[in-house]
C-alpha cells in the first residue's frame, strides 16, 4: 500500500529526514518510535502533505501512485488520513459541518452519492458511541475549548467516519490519561482491517500495550535505525533510546554522511 | 475646484438654487419654525461644507468624489418600483414601510396590525398632521448639526419614518423601514424619528437597498429616544448600489435602565459611512453595538461609533468585525467616553478584521476617554489573515483550498450574525453573508449547511 524509498526532507531549511525506507502493506499496523527530534512527526507530515515540510530527495508510492505531488486534499480523498499531534482549533466551524464536508469530499471523489442527513447522523452517532463522546461535541466549533483528550478523540472520530485506507496517527497517545488512552486504542483497534494500513507514531511503548503492532521501527537522527516485531518496543522500554541512537551514530559515521540529530 | 472636501463654488450655487426651489415649495405648507430650521441648517451647511481629510473624524475617508458629483436634491417620483421588487428585500412578518427615492410609498407598504399605543408611518405626513409633536426633535437641527452631511439632511429632508411607542407598548414583529433607490444622480435625505416610551419594546430595521447600479447619494439621519426601561433594537442593513454613496448618522439618547442595541451590517455602496452614537443619560443603561462590514472591489466602508457614559452604572458592549477583499478599504473608530459622573461603568469594545487580499486595507482605532475612576473598560483591535494552519487542517480532511477559505471566512462573519436575536432577520443575514462570498465559495458554504 505504501512504499517509501530513500526519503529526505527538511523543515524550515533544516534537514530532518536522511533517507527513510519503509514498506507498509494493507492489513498491517506499524509502529514508528523514536526519541524527540528523531523525525517521527516530520515523516507523518510528509505523508499528509503538510506544507511546512520540503522533500529534498526520495519517493513515496501510495497504491502505486506517486504521493508527493498530490495536494493534501487529494491525498485525503484518496484515503490517506493523518491524526494530528496538535489538532487545530477552528472557531465558528461546527464539528458536524467539518465531518460532513470531509465525508462528502471523499465520497464525491469515489463517485459515491452524498449521504443524506439521516444516514449521515446515524453514522456519526455510531462512531461517537465508539469514542465515548457526547453528541453535544458535534455542534461545538472544531476543537475549540476541547481538552487535550477530547481533541485526540475527535481526531479518531474523524478517522472512524472517513474510513481511510492509510491512517497515520501522530503521537495520538501523548497527553492522554489511561482511560482516554484505552478509548483511543479501542477506536483504532476497531479500524483494523485487511484493507487498511495503520501507522502509529509514538514516543512511548504504552499505546502498544493496547494496540499490538505487526512491525516496530525505531527512528534515530532521521533514519530507521532498527526494525523488528512487537518485542522491539518492549526492549526499547527497558534499554532506552540511547541504545539505538548510539548505533545510528556509528552507522552514520560509517556511511560518511554528516547526520546531525538534535 | 477648491480644496478637497470643501464644496466647490459651482456646487454651492447648485445646492443654494435647489434649496431655494425647495423653500418655495415648503412656504405655506410647512410650519414657520420648520422653515426657519431648514434655512438655518442650510446656512450651516454653506459654512461647514463637506468634511475634508483634515477633519480628525474624516481623515481616512475622502468624500471628494461625492463632492464633485452634482446631485438632484429635489425628490422624484416612485419611478416604476412595483410590489414584485419587494419580494426579496421584505422580511416575512414585518411591519413594512417602503420609501422610494426618499418618499413614503403607501401602496407598497404594509404596516400591518400594530398594538395599541404604537404609531408608525411617514414622518412628513405626521409633521403635516401635528407639527407640534415634532418640534422638539426637529428644531434641534438648527442648533448644532454635527457636520455638513447632517446639516444637508436638516435642510433637505423630505420624508422618513416616525415611530412612536406609548409607555409599555410592545411590538413583537420587526418594523422594517425599506429605503429603495432607483434614480441616478439623486440625493436622498431620509429622516427617521423613533420615540420609545417608558418600558416599550421594538425591533426596528432600517434597510437601504439599490435596485440598479446607479450612482445616487443617501444622506440619512435617525434620531432615537429610548425612555426609562424601554428596549430598542435598531438594525441598519446597508445594501446600496455598488456605485452609490451612503452617509448615515444614527443617534440615540437613553433614559433610566433602558436598553439600546445597534446592529450595523454594511454590504453595499461604493462609499459608505455610518456614525452611530448613543448617550447613556441616566443610571443603569445598557448599550450594545454590533457590526459587520464586508467590502470588496473598490468599496470603502467607514464606521464611527461613539458611546457616552454620562451617568453611573452603565454597561456597554461593542463588537465589530470586518472582512475585506480586493482593493477594499475600511475604517473603524470606536469612541467610548466615560464622563466624570459615570462611576461603576463597565465598557468593552472589540474590533476584528480579516483581510483576504494583499491590497485590502483597514484603519482601526479604539478611543477610550475615561474621566471617572471606578470603571471597568477594555478594548481590543486586530487585523489579520486567514490562519494557514486552519486552512491546512481543513485541506487534510479533503476540502480544497477555496472551500477551506470560504468556510473560514463565512465562520468569521457569521459570528456577528449569530448575535442577532430576531429570527427572520438572522436568517436573512446568513443568506446575505453567503451571497457576499465570492461565487465559487458560495455553493461550497451552502452545501455545508
Amino acid at each position: 500500500m505504501l512504499t517509501i524509498r530513500n526519503l529526505h526532507a527538511a523543515v524550515e531549511g533544516k534537514p530532518i529526514l536522511h533517507g527513510i525506507d519503509l514498506s507498509v502493506h494493507a492489513g498491517e499496523v506499524h509502529a514508528v518510535m523514536g526519541p524527540n527530534g528523531s523525525g517521527k512527526s516530520t515523516l507523518a507530515n510528509v505523508l499528509a502533505g503538510r506544507e511546512n515540510v520540503v522533500v529534498t530527495a526520495g519517493e513515496v508510492l501510495y497504491e502505486g501512485k506517486n504521493l508527493l505531488p498530490m495536494p493534501p486534499e487529494e491525498r485525503a480523498r484518496e484515503g490517506v488520513f493523518l491524526a494530528f499531534q496538535y489538532p487545530v482549533e477552528i472557531p465558528g466551524v461546527a464539528n458536524i459541518y467539518l465531518l460532513k464536508a470531509a465525508l462528502n469530499a471523499v465520497r464525491k471523489h469515489r463517485g459515491q452519492p452524498e449521504l443524506d442527513a439521516i444516514d449521515f447522523l446515524a453514522l456519526v452517532k455510531d462512531k461517537l458511541k465508539l469514542m465515548e463522546m457526547d453528541q453535544s461535541l458535534l455542534y461545538r466549533s472544531v476543537n475549540e475549548g476541547f481538552s487535550g483528550g477530547e481533541k485526540k478523540r475527535n481526531e479518531i472520530l474523524q478517522m472512524a467516519v472517513l474510513e481511510p485506507k492509510l491512517a497515520i496517527l501522530d503521537e495520538t497517545d501523548s497527553g492522554l490519561d489511561i482511560d482516554a488512552l484505552k478509548v483511543v486504542a479501542r477506536g483504532v483497534e476497531a479500524m483494523r482491517s485487511p484493507q487498511r494500513a495503520i501507522i502509529l507514531v509514538t514516543h512511548y511503548q504504552r499505546l502498544l500495550d493496547y494496540i499490538v503492532p505487526d512491525k516496530v521501527h525505531v527512528l534515530a537522527k532521521g533514519r530507521i535505525a532498527m526494525s523488528g516485531g512487537p518485542d522491539l518496543a518492549l526492549e526499547l522500554e527497558s534499554r532506552g533510546y540511547g541504545w539505538v541512537e548510539a548505533q545510528a551514530t556509528t552507522q552514520a559515521r560509517g556511511g560518511g554522511d554528516a547526520a546531525r540529530g538534535r | 475646484m477648491t480644496a478637497e472636501g470643501k464644496v466647490s463654488a459651482a456646487n454651492r450655487d447648485h445646492y443654494r438654487e435647489q434649496f431655494a426651489q425647495l423653500a418655495l415649495r415648503h412656504a405655506g405648507a410647512e410650519p414657520p419654525w420648520l422653515q426657519r430650521t431648514r434655512a438655518a441648517a442650510f446656512e450651516r451647511f454653506a459654512e461647514l461644507g463637506l468634511p475634508s481629510l483634515r477633519d480628525e473624524d474624516w481623515k481616512y475617508t475622502s468624500v471628494a468624489t461625492l463632492e464633485k458629483h452634482t446631485f438632484k436634491l429635489v425628490p422624484a417620483s416612485l419611478n416604476g418600483v412595483g410590489a414584485d421588487q419587494l419580494v426579496k428585500p421584505a422580511l416575512d412578518g414585518s411591519h413594512l414601510l417602503v420609501f422610494v427615492n426618499g418618499r413614503y410609498a403607501p401602496d407598497l407598504s404594509r404596516p400591518g396590525r400594530l398594538p395599541g399605543g404604537a404609531e408608525v408611518g411617514s414622518l412628513a405626513a405626521a409633521v403635516a398632521d401635528r407639527p407640534d409633536r415634532f418640534e422638539s426633535f426637529l428644531a434641534r437641527d438648527a442648533e448644532a448639526p454635527v457636520n455638513g452631511f447632517t446639516a444637508l439632511n436638516a435642510a433637505f429632508w423630505a420624508d422618513g419614518a416616525h415611530i412612536d411607542l406609548a409607555a409599555g407598548c410592545s411590538v413583537d414583529e420587526p418594523i422594517q423601514l425599506l429605503f429603495i433607490a432607483t434614480d441616478a444622480d439623486l440625493a436622498i435625505h431620509p429622516r427617521n424619528i423613533v420615540r420609545a416610551g417608558a418600558g416599550s419594546h421594538a425591533e426596528i430595521i432600517e434597510h437601504y437597498i439599490g435596485l440598479n447600479d446607479s450612482a445616487y447619494f443617501t444622506d440619512a439621519v435617525t434620531q432615537i429616544q429610548v425612555d426609562s426601561g424601554a428596549a430598542i433594537v435598531h438594525t441598519k442593513l446597508q445594501q446600496e448600489s455598488l456605485r452609490g454613496y451612503h452617509i448615515a448618522d444614527i443617534r440615540a439618547e437613553q433614559g433610566l435602565d433602558s436598553r439600546f442595541t445597534s446592529q450595523s451590517f454594511a454590504l453595499g455602496g461604493r462609499l459608505s459611512r455610518n456614525d452611530i452614537a448613543t448617550r447613556l443619560n441616566a443610571e443603569g443603561c445598557e448599550a450594545t453595538l454590533i457590526g459587520l462590514y464586508m467590502a470588496n472591489g473598490r468599496q470603502h466602508m467607514d464606521h464611527h461609533t461613539r458611546i457616552d457614559h454620562a451617568r453611573p452604572r452603565g454597561t456597554s458592549r461593542e463588537f465589530y468585525k470586518g472582512v475585506l477583499d480586493g482593493a477594499a478599504r475600511a475604517v473603524f473608530n470606536g469612541k467610548v467616553i466615560v464622563h466624570a459622573d459615570a462611576q461603576g461603568t463597565d465598557a468593552q469594545q472589540s474590533n476584528r478584521n480579516l483581510l483576504l487580499s494583499d491590497i485590502a486595507e483597514v484603519d482601526t482605532k479604539p478611543q477610550l476617554e475615561i474621566y471617572a475612576d471606578d470603571v471597568k473598560c477594555s478594548h481590543g483591535a486586530t487585523v489579520g489573515q486567514l490562519d494557514p494552519e486552519q486552512i491546512g487542517y481543513l485541506r487534510s480532511r479533503g476540502l480544497d483550498e477555496t472551500s477551506a477559505r470560504a468556510l473560514l471566512t463565512f465562520a468569521f462573519a457569521e459570528d456577528v450574525a449569530l448575535r442577532v436575536s430576531c429570527a427572520p432577520l438572522k436568517a436573512r443575514l446568513e443568506q446575505l453573508l453567503r451571497e457576499a462570498l465570492p461565487p465559487q465559495m458560495r455553493d461550497q458554504v451552502r452545501e455545508l449547511q
